[in-house]
């Protein structure tokens, strides 16, 4: 299996081929590979590190594990975590939206729908989002009826008030999901970016039209490009709706924080909303998985590493970045 | 009289200040494989992209079956047609790319469907036996179920040629399509095309494959520097170059 090229050819010159091969060459070689004590001297301090660790967790009096189990499936947990798993779909679905109209904006020939997008990104992903979501949560001192009709003070058909309008879940929704189109944007222009242009001359020379060879050439390859960051971007906005506790949004993190404002179980209710978050990530780990499997199709490609891996990768606390 | 499939009228490409094409005058009839050869940078692939309008000439006209291409035409004025008409006008030419461009998302049988489904609109399985019918022509109807990464570079070109003919073009333009390929997987491909061209279709090749142009082709075409230098029989003009230009490439090339 690993015999070299110079033994399948006999023409060519090397000391494979020099002298005779020998009667018998093995079917598979046989190496010895050498002791490497470092490393067997590094995983015995990291299982012991994780042993010690474990322990001092699972027998720690000030964990009350008991409050943990208590509260793990409480009816106000239960709500808090629908509601950051009913933010992060809803702005995820808004942000890849988004994100889609401003990336081809972005590579439109109009120069005013390439300033308007450009101007979207740079405001957006130069502002914090905790910033935005205090805005959004305020936004009626500024406007403080929303109408419909004529633009630039013109007679309005009808109006409401800002503040019946902008609830806590509509701010956190609107800050969360219009951030998230400034970054999906540029992930789908990379995308985009990535498809090489020859197939839209192909489809072009077919006769298909700009919005069939953008359906059905273009994406699905930008597909590819696109989805792994995807998938971190869910993965990382499963925590990111955590932020929304500074506007009274009722997620996970806020009910958590008000059940031990009138309890003190401070940190037992901390690691109750902390595993419900390892929940989350770990089964949108899975689905992406298999996303990234299903449009990889044709390029000849596995998806790199094993599913067990990819998990263990998305739990890193290095996925929220703003 | 019948029209010609193909008429070009002093056709004139520049890319910023670089003049690709300087006046093209040509007719193709119908039937008619026409070889084009030239040194690289002297407008060949240029010129069959005008054809189809991939490039936009800045003066002069096409006229592919009698009709003018890309531009409606009233008191000496031309306005661009309407994407859906230049989408019908190219839908009627053929194009083989050097890079193949096949959809790679897709697998050999699903790439030649595509334009069937996706343009003319016909139901996925009179698709699917048109474009059967049509792998089998190429002779790679046990490859039907590949993506183009898991055929050989000769086998995607030929699913390429699989996939344009499956428009039923008029018109069939090649643009260098051998000249990607390892030497040993020319000749599958030139088979292809040289029983394309015994059936019938008019075809333009741009080429190195002399051998080709003189076997198969009816007319060739020498340009450079975005001028025709000279055209005629193939045997005729491979034996005897009238011009120094084309004797100094065909010394080089043959």
């Amino acid at each position: 299996m690993n015999r070299s090229v110079d033994e399948r050819d006999p023409a060519a010159p090397g000391p494979a081929s020099a002298g005779p091969a020998g009667p018998e060459t093995p079917e598979t070689n046989r190496i010895s590979h050498p002791v490497r004590p470092g490393r067997w001297l590094a995983a015995g301090v990291t299982a012991l590190v994780l042993a010690w660790l474990g322990w001092s967790v699972a027998v720690n009096p000030n964990l009350h594990w008991d409050i943990v189990v208590a509260y793990q499936f409480d009816r106000v947990i239960m709500d808090g975590l629908r509601v950051t798993i009913q933010l992060t779909v809803a702005s995820m679905a808004i942000g890849v939206v988004l994100g889609v109209v401003v990336a081809l904006m972005q590579v439109s020939d109009s120069q005013v729908l390439r300033a308007g997008a450009i101007a979207y990104v740079w405001f957006f992903r130069g502002t914090p989002l905790l910033v935005q979501l205090i805005f959004w949560f305020n936004i009626a001192l500024i406007f403080p009826e929303i109408g419909l009709g004529v633009p630039f003070g013109g007679p309005k058909l009808v109006t409401w008030e800002t503040n019946a309008l902008v609830t806590g879940f509509v701010a956190a929704l609107l800050g969360l999901s219009i951030n998230e189109g400034a970054y999906m944007s540029e992930i789908v222009r990379a995308g985009l970016r990535a498809v090489d242009p020859g197939q839209q001359e192909a489809a072009a020379a077919l006769g298909m039209s700009r919005l069939k060879i953008m359906k059905r050439v273009v994406l699905p390859q930008a597909m590819r490009i696109i989805v792994p960051p995807t998938g971190n971007q869910f993965i990382s906005m499963l925590k990111t709706t955590s932020l929304v506790s500074v506007i009274a949004g009722a997620d996970l993190l806020t009910v958590a924080q008000r059940l031990y404002l009138t309890n003190f179980e401070v940190i037992a209710l901390l690691i109750v909303a902390s595993i419900w978050y390892l929940v989350l990530t770990t089964v949108a780990s899975v689905g992406q998985y298999f996303l990234e499997r299903r449009f990889s199709r044709g390029f000849g490609v596995t998806v790199p590493g094993t599913l067990r891996g990819r998990i263990g990768r998305n739990l890193r606390f290095s996925g929220s970045t703003r | 009289m019948t029209t010609p499939m193909v008429r070009c009228q002093s056709l004139r490409k520049s890319f910023g200040r670089l003049e690709v094409l300087r006046g093209i005058d040509m007719v193709i009839e119908r039937g008619q494989v026409v070889c084009v050869v030239g040194p690289s940078g002297s407008g060949k692939s240029t010129l069959l992209r005008c054809l189809n309008h991939l490039e936009e000439p800045q003066a002069g006209r096409v006229y592919v079956d009698g009709e003018l291409i890309g531009y409606s035409e009233r008191g000496g004025r031309l306005r661009p047609l309407p994407d859906a008409r230049l989408r019908r006008q190219r839908e009627s030419i053929g194009m083989v790319f050097q890079r193949f461009h096949l959809f790679p998302h897709r697998t050999a049988v699903e790439n030649v469907m595509e334009g069937l489904i996706a343009v003319k609109g016909v139901g996925a399985a009179d698709a699917r036996k048109r474009a059967d019918d049509l792998l089998d022509r190429v002779g790679l109807a046990d490859r039907a179920h590949h993506y183009p990464a898991q055929l050989s570079g000769g086998q995607q070109q030929r699913v390429a040629i699989a996939r344009s003919l499956a428009m039923s073009p008029k018109l069939m333009l090649f643009d260098e399509p051998t000249s990607a390929l390892d030497p040993e997987l020319v000749g599958d491909v030139l088979e292809v095309m040289k029983n394309l061209a015994a059936s019938g279709m008019t075809m333009i090749v741009v080429t190195h494959e002399m051998g080709f142009a003189r076997e198969v082709g009816d007319h060739l075409v020498f340009m450079d520097e975005g001028m025709i230098i000279e055209q005629g029989p193939p045997r005729d003009l491979l034996a005897a170059p009238q011009h120094d230009r084309t004797r100094a490439f065909l010394s080089k090339v043959l």
